[in-house]
């Protein structure tokens, strides 16, 4: 496959019995194009992530009452901090959708202006994050403290680690769209990117709603 | 039939101009937007019902999610997106097991499980 994007030629007759829904996979059209196919597994990892963090509210969930004579949820949230993150958040996804937009149509300054934007939003909203986790540890209520904080820590922590490391990735992806412009390689990390930052903001819809907003009620 | 629909999509793909992109994006910033501040103000109101409002922020939520699906990440119902969905219906049904299944058993255990050991020494001990 020289040309990286192998796109199914289109078959006047690939549909001969009318089904109105035509064969994919390897069938006539041949295999998917790559980018459909990079999406699709970054898709799937996508997926094991969420796996891997629903496990991990399932442990928070069990443990949210065993404070130890600690803290409890109640004391320790603020809900309004909790509610700029989630505005930081919310803006971030969307702007990225527009730098996906801009890259489509290979507008690079709009694209980079765009990513920047996003990752602005993404630093605010760790910094807030770790301004929380800075005032826990400071008030004595550090993972070490309890059952229900060590869960809360590793729960909120693991969501700040994969938007750190999404920041990281997004720096990258500013130099390589600066460096190599928008070959087709770029275009599918672009894509996997994307799909990566909108995912983490689903992750943060579910802490919000379970760790923040039934915490400080219940 | 257009021809975005003679093979699969990757998720996250949109077909489409640029304001239709645009536009797709705001409504669901809107949307998303509004359910963020339905669950805070859930949270917040003391004039509801209490023992409702866990069951409506855990729709809100799912509402949510299904916003950011349908606009941000583009998983939709159309035929070129059915790799997609049944990955999502996968998943899904992954963290419902492991969510519900761990809440049930947990509480179930809660329930069973007899004094911790350290209690019962103590109480023997008064007792003696």
């Amino acid at each position: 496959m020289s040309s990286a994007e192998v796109r199914a030629d289109h078959h006047p007759h690939s549909d001969p019995h009318h089904l109105g829904r035509i064969a994919t996979g390897s069938g006539v059209h041949g295999p998917a194009s790559k980018r459909i196919i990079v999406g699709y597994g970054f898709w799937i990892f996508l997926l094991s992530d969420i796996i891997m963090f629903s496990a991990i509210f399932a442990t928070y969930a069990v443990l949210h009452g065993a404070t130890a004579g600690g803290p409890t949820s109640q004391q320790l949230f603020d809900l309004k901090n909790v509610a700029i993150e989630t505005g930081c958040l919310l803006i971030s996804s969307f702007v990225c959708g527009l730098a996906m937009i801009a890259a489509q149509v290979r507008n690079a300054l709009w694209t980079q202006i765009g990513l920047l934007v996003t990752g602005l939003f993404g630093a605010i909203f760790l910094a807030l994050e770790l301004h929380e986790f800075a005032d826990m540890i400071a008030q004595g209520a550090g993972p070490q403290r309890s059952a229900f904080l060590s869960a809360f820590f590793t729960l909120v922590g693991c969501h700040g680690l994969h938007v750190s490391v999404g920041l990281l990735w997004l720096g990258t992806m500013m130099a390589q769209i600066w460096a190599k412009g928008f070959s087709p390689e770029i275009q599918r990390r672009l894509l996997c990117f994307s799909l990566f930052w909108h995912a983490l903001d689903i992750i943060w819809v579910a802490v919000f709603t379970i760790v923040y907003l039934l915490g400080a009620g219940a | 039939m257009s021809s975005h629909e003679e093979e699969d999509t990757a998720p996250g793909d949109d077909h489409g101009t640029v304001m239709d992109g645009v536009r797709g994006y705001a409504i669901g910033l809107a949307l998303a937007t509004l359910l963020t501040a339905t669950s805070f103000w859930v949270a917040a109101s003391h004039s509801l019902w209490g023992p409702g409002i866990p069951i409506g922020l855990c729709v809100l939520a799912i509402a949510q999610m299904g916003i950011h699906l349908a606009f941000f990440l583009h998983i939709t119902t159309g035929p070129d997106n059915t790799n997609n969905v049944l990955a999502l219906a996968f998943g899904v049904l992954i963290v419902f097991l492991v969510m519900a299944g761990s809440l049930w058993i947990m509480a179930n255990l809660n329930h069973m499980m007899p004094m911790p050991m350290d209690q019962m020494t103590n109480m023997q001990m008064q007792h003696g």
